[in-house]
C-alpha cells in the first residue's frame, strides 16, 4: 500500500515547471503570509508559533517558540536572526532541497520571523560546499529587496530588515549555533560555553540571536498561513507539522519525503515508501536522525511511550519497523529524530567498517578547542581504524565504550555526544561483530 | 534559619561537599571552593584571564535548591535547601556561584572526569618529562599523580607536531608538549595587548602557531611561559638551566624600574637563575616585564668588582677592607663640608639610604652637596613606569635626593676641582654627564659599585658591594608602597652588603652606627614619620601602602 505524502513545505518543489525565481514564487501565492503577518502585532506571530508547537527541525527539536522567547523581555541591544543552512549531518539533504527549488519559502519565512523577533539585520549561513544553493539565494534576495520584500519599510509595513548570505568554509561545527556566530563573527567557529553564552542573550556580537534551521523557518510561514492552532493538528501532539525525511542506504529507492511526523513508521518508510531493501537484502540497521544519533538494531525490540485516545500514555514494546517516526518515540528508542537522516543499512554491512567510517568523520570535524572531544574523537578513529586493518585486541570493544563514555556529557557543545553516541551504540549493539574482529590474529607461523 | 546573625549581603550560602559554607557573590565555584580548602584542578582556567572554558579538567556536580509546588525551596531538616543535582557534570570555571547551590568537589562521577580528562590530555603528549623544563612545576605532572593513572591504554601513534618553534625573541615552542588551553592566546590578546598567537588546524591536529610573519616579541613574552600549564612555552634563557626542583626560592622585588613588581628569586649555590613573578595585585597582578625578569645576569658578570681596592701610585691594589675604610675615613673626617660632594643613587635601598645620610650628616650636612642620578624613561599599558629608578620615592623621603635639581650643584662643585673628596654610591660619575678627565682629577674618589665603570677605573677607593639579589632591605615605589628585598644569594667573594659598609664608615667617624640592619630600620622608621610604626620583618612579603603626604 502505497503512503501519501503531505507536502507542506515541498508543496511545490518538484512541480514541473516550478522555479526558483520570485515570479514563480508569487503565482503561486507566495509572500501572502508576509502581508499578512506585517498587519499583525509581532507578539501575536510568536503566540502562533508557540501554538504550533513547532519544533526546530536542525537536529536537537527544541521548540521554537520557546527559543524566541528567551530574548530578554527589557532588551535595549539589536536582535539578530540567522538562518542555519550549514546543513552538514552525513545523512541529511532536506535544506539543500528547499533552498535550490524554492529559495523564496525561506526568505518568506525568514522575514516573518525577524519582524516577530523584531530583528533588523538577518544572515544565512550556508555552508560552503553549497556554492550554488548560495548563487540561488544570492539572486533570491535580489529579487525580493527588488520587490520591496526587504529593505527599509517593507511592503510600507515601516519595518526594515535587511538578509545577507554569509558562506562556511567547510567544517561541520559551523553548525553548532555558537560555532555558527563565531564564525560569523570572523573567528574560528569554537562553539561558546553555555552558560553563560545563550544566543538568545548574548548571541552575534553578543546580542540577542535567534539561529534557526531552513526547514524550521519555512514552517513558520505556513504556521501564519494555518494559523498556529491548525499547524498543531498536523503530526502528533508534542510533534506537530510535518517533516522532511532524508532516507539513504540500502533502500531501493532512496530520496526526501515529506510527511506529517509520527503519521509513519520506520518500517512504512522503508518499505512502502522507499521501496523495500536493495537487492531484497534483509534489514540490519537504521541510524534514524543523521549520523550522530545512535543506531537501532532490526530485530530488538524497542520500549515506546504510545498516547492512548483518553490522552494518557502507556508504554508498549515495538520492533524497530513499528517505531513512529516522530521525535518522542524515537528517544524513546534510545536515539533522536535528529536532523532527519534516515541511513539504511542492509545484512552485508560490516558494523565496525561502519563505525570506522562515522569515526573518521567526526575526528575530523572535532573543532579540537575541548579535550575530550578532541583527543576522544581521534582516538576512537585510530582503534577502529586498526580494526578493521584486521590488528584488533580483545580489549578494544570495552576501551571504545569507555572512550565515548569520558567524551559524552563532558563537552562544550553537542559534538561530544554527536562523536560519542554512534560508538556506544555501535558497541553496544554490535557487541559481537566488535568482539569477532577484536579476537587476537591468528598465530602467524614463524620463518625458521 | 538556623543562623541567628543575618549574613552580609554580598556572600551566598552553598553546599560544598556536603558542608554548607558562605562564599563572596560572583566568584565561581573554583574560587569558592578554594576559600574553603577544597581544590578543583585546572588548566585552562587563570583567575587574571578570560574564561575558556577548553580543558574539562574543573569539571564538577553542581545542584540548585530544589523547588516545591509552591516555587520555594525545599528545605531538609536542617533547614537548608534540598539539592536537585544535574546530571551532567559543569565547568567550575564557568559557573558562578549562587545562592542555595550545591557543589560536589570529590564525587565519584568527577573523579571519573578528571580521569577521563587526564587520560585524554596525556595519549597525544610526548611525555619527555626527564628532559622537560617544566618538570617539578608542570601541571600534568601534578595532576597526573593526584588524578591519573599509572597505565596507559593508548597503542596508536601518537600525532606529531611542529617542536622547538622559535617564536619571539625570548621564547620557544613545543607543540608536542601543547595542551591547547589556549592561556597564552588569552594573555598576548589580553594583556600583553599583542595579538598574534592563535590555534591553525583542528581537532587534535589543532597547532599553536604565531602569525605568519609576526614574532611574539613583546616585553612581556615570558609571562606566556609562567601560566603554560606545561612545558610548551619555555624561556630561552633559562630553559636547560637548571632544574626547578633544585631552585631555592627567595621573595623579593623587581628593581629595574619604580614599579617594583613582586617576584621570586631562583636560586642554587650562590647563583641566581631565574626570577619569576609573585602575586600581588596591589602591584604587578602576576605579571613582569621581560626585561626586569631577565635583569639579573650582571650579578654573574666575570668582571664583578669582589674585592675592595685602593689606588696609589696609578696602580689598583687589594686591600683588606678595615684598610680600606680606615683609610677613607680618615680623609673624610678631615674635609671642611663643602670640600666633599656626593652623588647617591635612587637604586639604593632605604636602609643604604638612610645611613648615608647619617655620613652626611656627619661630614657636614646640608653643606655637602648631594642628590641621586634621575633616570625618566617611557612608561608602558602595563608595569614599566617612566622611573626607571626603583626607589626614587625613598631617596626623596630620606633626603638624599631632590630628584636630580641639586645635581648641577654636585657636578659644579666637582668640576670646579673645589671638591677634595667625591662618594660616588652606586652610580657611575660619568652617567652624570662628567668627563673622565675630570674623573681623574679628583683627588679623593670612593665608590660603592658591583661592576666596573669609568668611576671605579679612577677611584682611589673602589668597595664592592652587593647586587639587588644579595641583600635585605626595603624600597618605596612610585605609587608610595614599601617592600622588601631578600637576599638569595650571599655577594660574590670579598665584596660586602652595601649597607655594612656604609655603617662600619659610620663606626670609624664615630657616628651612629648598628649592629643589625633591622636596626638601621629601626632608626629610620624613628626618625622618619612617614615610616613610623613600621618595622622591616613587619613589611611583609606583600609590602605596605604608606599614608600619602
Amino acid at each position: 500500500m502505497p503512503i501519501k505524502e503531505k507536502r507542506l513545505i515541498l508543496q511545490h518543489a518538484d512541480e514541473p515547471g516550478y522555479a526558483p525565481d520570485i515570479a514563480c514564487y508569487r503565482r503561486h501565492g507566495g509572500y501572502a503570509e508576509l502581508k499578512k503577518a506585517l498587519g499583525t502585532p509581532p507578539d501575536s506571530i510568536l503566540a502562533e508559533v508557540k501554538a504550533s508547537g513547532l519544533r526546530g527541525r536542525g537536529g536537537a527539536g527544541f521548540s521554537c517558540g520557546l527559543k524566541w522567547s528567551f530574548i530578554p523581555k527589557n532588551n535595549a541591544k539589536p536582535v539578530y536572526l540567522i538562518c542555519n543552512a550549514d546543513e552538514s549531518e552525513p545523512g541529511t539533504f532536506k535544506d539543500r532541497q528547499i533552498i535550490h527549488k524554492d529559495p523564496h519559502q525561506l526568505l518568506e519565512g525568514m522575514i516573518i520571523t525577524a519582524y516577530a523577533i523584531g530583528a533588523h539585520l538577518a544572515y544565512i549561513y550556508i555552508r560552503g560546499e553549497f556554492p550554488e544553493g548560495a548563487r540561488i539565494l544570492e539572486r533570491a534576495l535580489a529579487e525580493a529587496k527588488r520587490d520591496g520584500f526587504l529593505g527599509k519599510s517593507i511592503l510600507g509595513s515601516g519595518f526594515d530588515l535587511d538578509v545577507f548570505v554569509h558562506r562556511g568554509a567547510g567544517a561541520y561545527i559551523c553548525g553548532e549555533e555558537t560555532g555558527l556566530i563565531e564564525s560569523l563573527e570572523g573567528k574560528r567557529p569554537y562553539p561558546r560555553i553555555k552558560p553563560p553564552y545563550f544566543p538568545a542573550v548574548l548571541g552575534l556580537y553578543m546580542c540577542p540571536t535567534v539561529v534557526n534551521n531552513v526547514e524550521t523557518l519555512c514552517n513558520v510561514k505556513h504556521i501564519v498561513r494555518m494559523g498556529g492552532a491548525a499547524y498543531a493538528a498536523l503530526g502528533r501532539p508534542n510533534n506537530t507539522g510535518t517533516r522532511i525525511l532524508c532516507v539513504s542506504g540500502d533502500v531501493a529507492r532512496p530520496g526526501y519525503f515529506e510527511s506529517e511526523i509520527g503519521t509513519i513508521t520506520m518500517g512504512q518508510l522503508i518499505h512502502d515508501v522507499c521501496g523495500g531493501i536493495r537487492d531484497g537484502n534483509r534489514l540490519k540497521a537504521v541510524i534514524p536522525g543523521g549520523s550522530s544519533a545512535k543506531v537501532l538494531r532490526a530485530g530488538d525490540t524497542y520500549a515506546i511511550r504510545r498516547r492512548k485516545p483518553d490522552g494518557s500514555t502507556e508504554t508498549i514494546s515495538v520492533a524497530l519497523e513499528d517505531i513512529p517516526l516522530d521525535f518522542d518515540s524515537l528517544a524513546d528508542a534510545g536515539s533522536m529524530a535528529g536532523s532527519g537522516g534516515i541511513i539504511v543499512m542492509d545484512h552485508t554491512r560490516d558494523m565496525v567498517e561502519a563505525l570506522a567510517n562515522i569515526n573518521e568523520f567526526y575526528a575530523h570535524e572535532s573543532c579540537g578547542q575541548c579535550t575530550p572531544c578532541r583527543e576522544g574523537s581521534l582516538w576512537m578513529k585510530k582503534v577502529t581504524a586498526r580494526m578493521t586493518r584486521g590488528d584488533g585486541r580483545p580489549s578494544d570493544p570495552d576501551l571504545l565504550a569507555s572512550i565515548a563514555n569520558s567524551i559524552a556529557g563532558r563537552t562544550v557543545c553537542a559534538f561530544g555526544e554527536a562523536c560519542a553516541w554512534p560508538t556506544q551504540s555501535f558497541v553496544d549493539k554490535f557487541r559481537d561483530e566488535f568482539e569477532a574482529k577484536a579476537a587476537p590474529a591468528k598465530e602467524v607461523p614463524r620463518a625458521a | 534559619m538556623t543562623e541567628k546573625t543575618q549574613p552580609p549581603q554580598d556572600t551566598v550560602s552553598i553546599q560544598l561537599d556536603g558542608t554548607w559554607v558562605r562564599v563572596p557573590k560572583g566568584t565561581n565555584v573554583i574560587e569558592a571552593a578554594k576559600r574553603h580548602g577544597r581544590f578543583i584542578p585546572h588548566y585552562c582556567y587563570h583567575p587574571k584571564l578570560e574564561i575558556a572554558g577548553n580543558c574539562r579538567m574543573c569539571l564538577v556536580e553542581i545542584g540548585m535548591p530544589r523547588l516545591g509546588p509552591d516555587r520555594q525551596p525545599v528545605r531538609g531538616a536542617d533547614g537548608m535547601p534540598e539539592i536537585a543535582w544535574i546530571p551532567r557534570p559543569q565547568i567550575g570555571c564557568a559557573t558562578t556561584v549562587s545562592d542555595g547551590m550545591g557543589v560536589r568537589t570529590a564525587s565519584p562521577l568527577v573523579e571519573e572526569c578528571r580521569r577521563g580528562v587526564m587520560e585524554f590530555l596525556l595519549i597525544n603528549h610526548p611525555l619527555d618529562c626527564p628532559i622537560c623544563d617544566q618538570a617539578g612545576e608542570c601541571k600534568l605532572q601534578e595532576f597526573s599523580l593526584e588524578y591519573g593513572s599509572a597505565a596507559s591504554r593508548f597503542i596508536e601513534q601518537k600525532v606529531k607536531k611542529p617542536k622547538h618553534v622559535d617564536i619571539g625573541k625570548n621564547i620557544l615552542l613545543d607543540d608536542e608538549r601543547c595542551i591547547l588551553c589556549s592561556r597564552c592566546i588569552r594573555f598576548a590578546r589580553d594583556i600583553a595587548k599583542e595579538d598574534v598567537l592563535g590555534f591553525t588546524q583542528r581537532g587534535s591536529q589543532t597547532t599553536l602557531s604565531i602569525h605568519p610573519g609576526r614574532r611574539f616579541d613583546s616585553n612581556y613574552s615570558l609571562n606566556a611561559a609562567d601560566i603554560c600549564p606545561v612545558g610548551a612555552l619555555t624561556s630561552k634563557d633559562f630553559r636547560f638551566k637548571m632544574r626547578v626542583w633544585f631552585l631555592k626560592e627567595t621573595n623579593a622585588i623587581c628593581t629595574s624600574c619604580g614599579t617594583g613588581c613582586n617576584i621570586v628569586i631562583g636560586s642554587r649555590e650562590g647563583a641566581v637563575h631565574r626570577l619569576t613573578p609573585r602575586e600581588n595585585d596591589a602591584v604587578n597582578q602576576c605579571w613582569m616585564c621581560d626585561h626586569g625578569r631577565l635583569n639579573f645576569h650582571h650579578l654573574h658578570a666575570p668582571d664583578r668588582i669582589k674585592a675592595p681596592t685602593c689606588r696609589l701610585n696609578g696602580h689598583a691594589l687589594v686591600a683588606e677592607w678595615p684598610d680600606a675604610l680606615s683609610q677613607l675615613s680618615r680623609m673624610l673626617g678631615n674635609l671642611a663640608p663643602d670640600e666633599i660632594a656626593i652623588l647617591a643613587s635612587s637604586k639604593m635601598t632605604n636602609e643604604e639610604l638612610f645611613l648615608l645620610s647619617l655620613l652626611r650628616d656627619r661630614l657636614g650636612g646640608d653643606s655637602v652637596p648631594c642628590d641621586v642620578l634621575p633616570r625618566r624613561q617611557e612608561a608602558d599599558h602595563l608595569l614599566v613606569c617612566d622611573d626607571g629608578n626603583p626607589n626614587s620615592t625613598g631617596a626623596r623621603l630620606l633626603g638624599i635626593s631632590s630628584d636630580g635639581k641639586r645635581l648641577p650643584d654636585v657636578i659644579k662643585a666637582i668640576e670646579s676641582g673645589r671638591t677634595k673628596a667625591v662618594l660616588a654610591i652606586s652610580e657611575d660619575l660619568a652617567d652624570a654627564g662628567i668627563t673622565q678627565p675630570t674623573i681623574a682629577r679628583i683627588p679623593t674618589l670612593a665608590t660603592i659599585a658591583i661592576l666596573p665603570n669609568a668611576t671605579t677605573s679612577e677611584a682611589r677607593f673602589v668597595l664592592p658591594g652587593a647586587g639587588f639579589a644579595e641583600k635585605r632591605g626595603s624600597m618605596i615605589n612610585v605609587k608610595g608602597r614599601i617592600q622588601r628585598l631578600n637576599r638569595a644569594t650571599p655577594p660574590p667573594a670579598n665584596a660586602r652588603d652595601d649597607w655594612q659598609i656604609l655603617t662600619d664608615l659610620l663606626a670609624l667617624l664615630d657616628a651612629p652606627h648598628f649592629p643589625h640592619i633591622d636596626a638601621v630600620f629601626a632608626a629610620m622608621a624613628a626618625r622618619h614619620p612617614a615610616l613610623a610604626g613600621l618595622t622591616l620583618a613587619g613589611i611583609g612579603d606583600l609590602g605596605q601602602q604608606l599614608a600619602r603626604k
